[in-house]
């Protein structure tokens, strides 16, 4: 599902360029799960975005399915992330302008593929039912991040990339939220990418990934 | 040290956030710019006012005048005299040679007292001896000087720095020929100390005694004028403050995790109260300042069109220059200060009563400002009521005001709460996911922009009514040129003599249908200036006069020598209306006399009235007889003029084709609202930069709000796309809420303002061509504004967008 070949990233500072990443390379089966850990300021998060088409790459490759992201210009990622990614952010970054029903469904729209049997369910399911006529501003974090994982996972795409996504909530809301992503992205078969920070949450994950300075260390 | 480190310490964030430090010293400085622009032009018209008022006394010399205004025999000078009354004679008229106007003042030097000082002759008894004696020195302004040269028809001509433009002050005996008016004075200047006295009982039925304080002419007839330039300039000052506010409220909001900081660090209430206090008056006079020297470079261009203005309209004359005045600068300064702390008050208040602990609320400025909306329809509602109490019950120029402030104040407090339920409408209606969320963002980016959308509003409507009163005046005018002007050919005889011989000539020429003698005399009524003009009774006028209401008989009664006929702002101005009576001063006493009608006149601002040929030669036998019109096929005119011209030697001036005098009337027409149409433009500017400077200063944070819309797979060109159709829709709706409004401010100013200020009214045209232009201007304002914050989201790198996104953020 996810391929990444000798992928280097680095950034323009003021002391000169700055290495992010120095030739990572890792795979993600179907439906199978990842935690990609490591300290602050490993790469994680780059990484990231390099694989949703957030950013580009200096060197290296990148294939989701069958389409190579770094071979894409802006609107080929744009529309890779629209129908193939799923995005979870540690910010949440719900669109403040639309109502929880209308966050759920806004990706899968947008990708064409809204099924409202399955929006149903993973209302029902992430306990937000009741919450659909909110607003993001009258949500706590967690009901936040439920609904974030729902978008994500309305359009059922074959990979979810997730960061940090349960780092902005306590602990005990924060494994529950995680136990619902886990449970619904096997449900809808999906690959899963998590960023974190947590040995313990990454422990819970089919395998593990530790960058460090820029590189994959095991 | 606390409050400097303190200070310091805010002061960072103008540093970081250098755009926002633009838009605040923008706002500021384009306030100021517009308000203390136009104040300098009002403060050197009336110091122009003012000069001309000292050289009649006004200002420190009370005057004794005839009480029915017009001149009065020497004689009663010398019978004061003799009475030992102090009293100086002054004989003041306008002299017209080549088709400009001198201002003639005539004085007798001897007698003049101290005070009059713009009048004194000085420089010791060589320059009295040659004012007195022949060929009489005449003294004027300097550039009046260089302007005339030498001529041959004027005495020698001596520079005197205390006069007005157009202005000759010359000894009275030479003042009587210049103006033929042999043994007349115009008044008798008194000193203050006299005029508590009563006038010796053979006088008193005659003269009276004008107190020293009165206004002058020029202040009355142009107080309307300048009130529409004040009224103007603070519209474009409030559209500045939009800018300011909302550059203040957004920088409180963007600091309020700092200000927290700044309190836990022990901080104190006060002291940083205090600190921002500090700030905002220094952005005030460093604002302030740049607003001044932009309000003065605004002048200096405005001038020419200003004195062209005052000129067409009331004859008033200004120098060509801008003289700088320290209460000037200061006022400015003043105004800003006050402007900037009242578009700050909110902002102090709030961080003063700022919880230390609250929760961080980033959008909590936007989400008061949707709280706000509903307290605005309430504001609007009172205003409104407020605007038709004004309407119903108030009367004069600055109840007019009233009701144009009201109408348009509610209606920008409206805009926002109307422009929501658009927008939610849109969003319900809305069935694709991109354009339910445009909606839905629309209505959210709403309360960022609400301020500079009705700063637009504002400067639409102002412009639709303005463009539509000036439009309707000009269509009007035009008709009104057509009605007045029924003569082809006005030709003017050197004097009474000739004029009559001329009309001899004519009458005996076959291509001539008809003479129509136009006779003038000068008269006050009721302390206001008064001319009187006759007229022959002939088809001509009977046709084509543009009569506003009248007897079934005017005309009839008219010829007569019964009635009158009246200019609509004399009118106006005196309650008069036909079948009334008035009592008309004549060098003879009183006329009364009916009124038969009411006719339309642009002309001048002065009171009129039209009188019979018979009745004008019993009451003003010593009248102006030289005009005339003549009737003639428009193709003989050509012709008519040449003969005119080789019978009796006469130049251009005084033979006048009907469409040359069309066309000068026309020109000073444009010439006279071109000022109007210059501060038009610029308050849309001011709109427009209102906007931009919204858009620039939201830019920032609308990049994070639009992130996860390009994550979840928008590209920047879609986002751009969407931005600019976003804020053209709002900037559409605006203009279409801007079209009645502006139609309800051009009815207020032709019904309520124009008529309370020079006493006409006119009939408004509907004009959807102009409509049209406005709407695009709307939308091309609101392209220009969304260029730049939106090229720049067009451009933004991943980088910057993953900053909504970061985890560290």
């Amino acid at each position: 599902m996810l391929e990444v070949a000798s992928v280097s990233k680095s950034y323009a500072t003021a002391l000169g360029p700055l290495a992010v990443l120095d030739g990572v390379t890792l795979a993600l089966s179907p439906g199978r799960s990842l935690a990609l850990t490591g300290e602050s300021g490993s790469g994680k998060s780059t990484l990231l975005h390099l694989i949703a088409g957030l950013d580009a790459v200096d060197a290296g490759r990148i294939r989701v399915g069958p389409a190579e992201v770094t071979a894409m210009g802006d609107a080929g990622r744009s529309a890779l992330r629209r129908e193939a990614i799923g995005l979870v952010f540690q910010q949440f970054n719900l669109i403040p302008s639309l109502d929880v029903a209308a966050n759920l469904a806004f990706q899968a729209r947008l990708a064409g593929r809204h099924d409202p049997d399955w929006q149903a369910a993973l209302t029902r399911r992430l306990g937000l039912e009741d919450l659909r006529a909110r607003y993001p501003e009258a949500l706590s974090g967690g009901q936040q991040q439920r609904v974030a994982i729902g978008r994500a996972l309305a359009g059922r795409p074959g990979l979810i990339l997730a960061d940090e996504p349960t780092g902005n909530l306590d602990e005990a809301t924060g494994d529950a939220v995680l136990d619902l992503m886990l449970e619904l992205v096997a449900a809808s078969g999906a690959s899963l990418l998590m960023v974190t920070h947590s040995t313990r949450l990454a422990a819970r994950l089919d395998a593990q990934a530790v960058l460090r300075q820029g590189r994959i260390a095991r | 040290m606390r409050a400097w480190t303190t200070l310091r310490a805010l002061m960072g964030h103008w540093r970081r956030h250098p755009v926002e430090c633009l838009t605040l010293l923008a706002g500021l400085a384009v306030a100021t710019a517009l308000w203390s622009g136009v104040q300098a032009l009002n403060a050197e018209a009336r110091a122009s006012y003012a000069r001309s008022a000292a050289l009649l006394g006004t200002g420190s010399l009370a005057s004794v005048v005839a009480e029915d205004g017009g001149r009065f025999a020497r004689e009663d000078f010398v019978a004061l005299r003799l009475l030992g009354w102090p009293v100086t004679p002054l004989l003041d008229g306008r002299l017209t040679r080549d088709g400009e106007s001198l201002r003639i003042i005539g004085v007798d030097p001897i007698t003049l007292p101290a005070s009059a000082s713009a009048l004194r002759i000085g420089e010791g008894d060589e320059r009295l001896t040659d004012f007195l004696l022949p060929p009489h020195l005449a003294l004027a302004a300097p550039e009046t000087l260089a302007r005339l040269g030498a001529p041959a028809d004027l005495p020698p001509l001596a520079a005197s720095e205390t006069l007005p433009p157009d202005t000759l002050v010359v000894d009275i005996g030479v003042a009587e020929r210049l103006l033929d008016a042999e043994g007349r004075v115009s008044r008798l200047l008194l000193p203050p100390e006299r005029a508590g006295e009563p006038l010796p009982a053979p006088l008193a039925a005659r003269l009276r005694i004008q107190p020293e304080d009165a206004e002058s002419d020029l202040d009355r007839l142009t107080a309307s004028f300048h009130l529409n330039l004040a009224a103007f300039g603070f519209l474009a000052f409030v559209v500045g403050l939009f800018i300011v506010y909302s550059a203040i409220g957004l920088a409180f909001e963007q600091r309020k995790p700092m200000i927290r900081t700044l309190r836990a660090c022990g901080v104190s209430a006060r002291l940083l109260t205090g600190a921002m206090l500090a700030e905002t008056i220094g952005f005030a006079l460093l604002g302030g300042a740049l607003g001044i020297v932009a309000g003065y470079g605004i002048a200096a261009a405005l001038l020419p069109d200003v004195a062209a203005s005052l000129e067409g309209l009331y004859g008033a004359t200004l120098p060509g220059r801008l003289s700088l005045d320290p209460a000037w600068w200061l006022a400015g300064m003043a105004l800003c200060l006050a402007g900037a702390l009242a578009a700050a008050g909110g902002s102090l208040w709030r961080a003063a009563r700022l919880p230390v602990l609250a929760p961080a609320q980033p959008q909590a400025w936007l989400a008061d400002q949707r709280r706000g909306m509903r307290r605005q329809l309430v504001a609007a509602a009172l205003l409104a009521a407020g605007s038709l109490a004004a309407l119903a019950l108030g009367s004069g120029l600055a109840a007019g005001f009233a009701v144009l402030g009201g109408l348009l104040v509610s209606a920008a407090l409206a805009l926002p709460a109307l422009l929501a339920s658009v927008l939610a409408f849109g969003h319900r209606r809305a069935r694709r996911p991109v354009a339910e969320w445009a909606w839905a963002d629309g209505r959210q980016q709403l309360s960022g922009l609400s301020l500079a959308l009705m700063a637009l509003l504002l400067a639409l409507a102002v412009n639709l009514g303005v463009g539509t009163m000036v439009e309707s005046f000009r269509r009007t005018f035009d008709a009104y040129l057509d009605q007045r002007l029924v003569s082809e050919l006005y030709v003017t005889g050197r004097d009474g003599a000739e004029a009559r011989d001329i009309a001899a000539w004519a009458a005996a020429r076959p291509e001539v249908a008809a003479v129509l003698p136009i006779w003038r005399a000068e008269s006050r009524f009721r302390d206001w200036p008064l001319e009187i003009y006759a007229f022959a009774d002939h088809a001509s006028y009977r046709d084509n006069w543009p009569l506003v209401a009248g007897l079934p008989d005017a005309w009839d009664r008219v010829a007569a020598g019964e009635a009158v006929l009246v200019s609509e702002q004399m009118a106006r101005r005196f309650g008069l209306g036909p079948g009334d009576r008035l009592t008309l001063p004549t060098p003879g006493g009183g006329w009364e006399v009916g009124l038969a009608a009411v006719y339309r006149d642009f002309g001048n601002p002065e009171a009129q009235v039209m009188v019979s040929r018979e009745a004008f030669a019993l009451h003003w036998p010593e009248g102006d007889h030289r005009r005339m019109g003549l009737r003639a096929a428009p193709e003989a005119v050509p012709g008519l003029a040449a003969a005119l011209a080789a019978s009796f030697g006469l130049g251009d001036e005084q033979i006048v084709d009907q469409r040359a005098l069309k066309a000068l009337s026309l020109r000073i027409f444009e010439k006279t609202f071109a000022i109007t149409i210059a501060l038009n433009a610029l308050t849309l500017l001011v709109a427009g930069v209102a906007l931009l400077t919204s858009l620039l200063a939201l830019s920032d944070l609308r990049l994070l709000q639009l992130a996860p819309l390009w994550a979840l797979g928008l590209t920047r060109a879609q986002l751009a796309l969407l931005e600019m159709g976003k804020l053209l829709g709002l900037a559409a709706l605006t203009a279409c809420a801007a079209l009645p409004l502006g139609l309800a401010v051009a009815w207020v100013l032709t019904a309520v303002v124009n008529v309370r200020a020079f006493g006409w009214r006119l009939p408004v045209e509907f004009l959807p061509g102009q409509w049209g232009r406005l709407f695009v201007l709307a939308l091309l304002c609101a392209f220009v504004a969304a260029l730049w914050p939106i090229w720049r989201l067009r451009r933004a790198s991943p980088l910057t967008l993953l900053q909504g996104f970061s985890n560290e953020r």
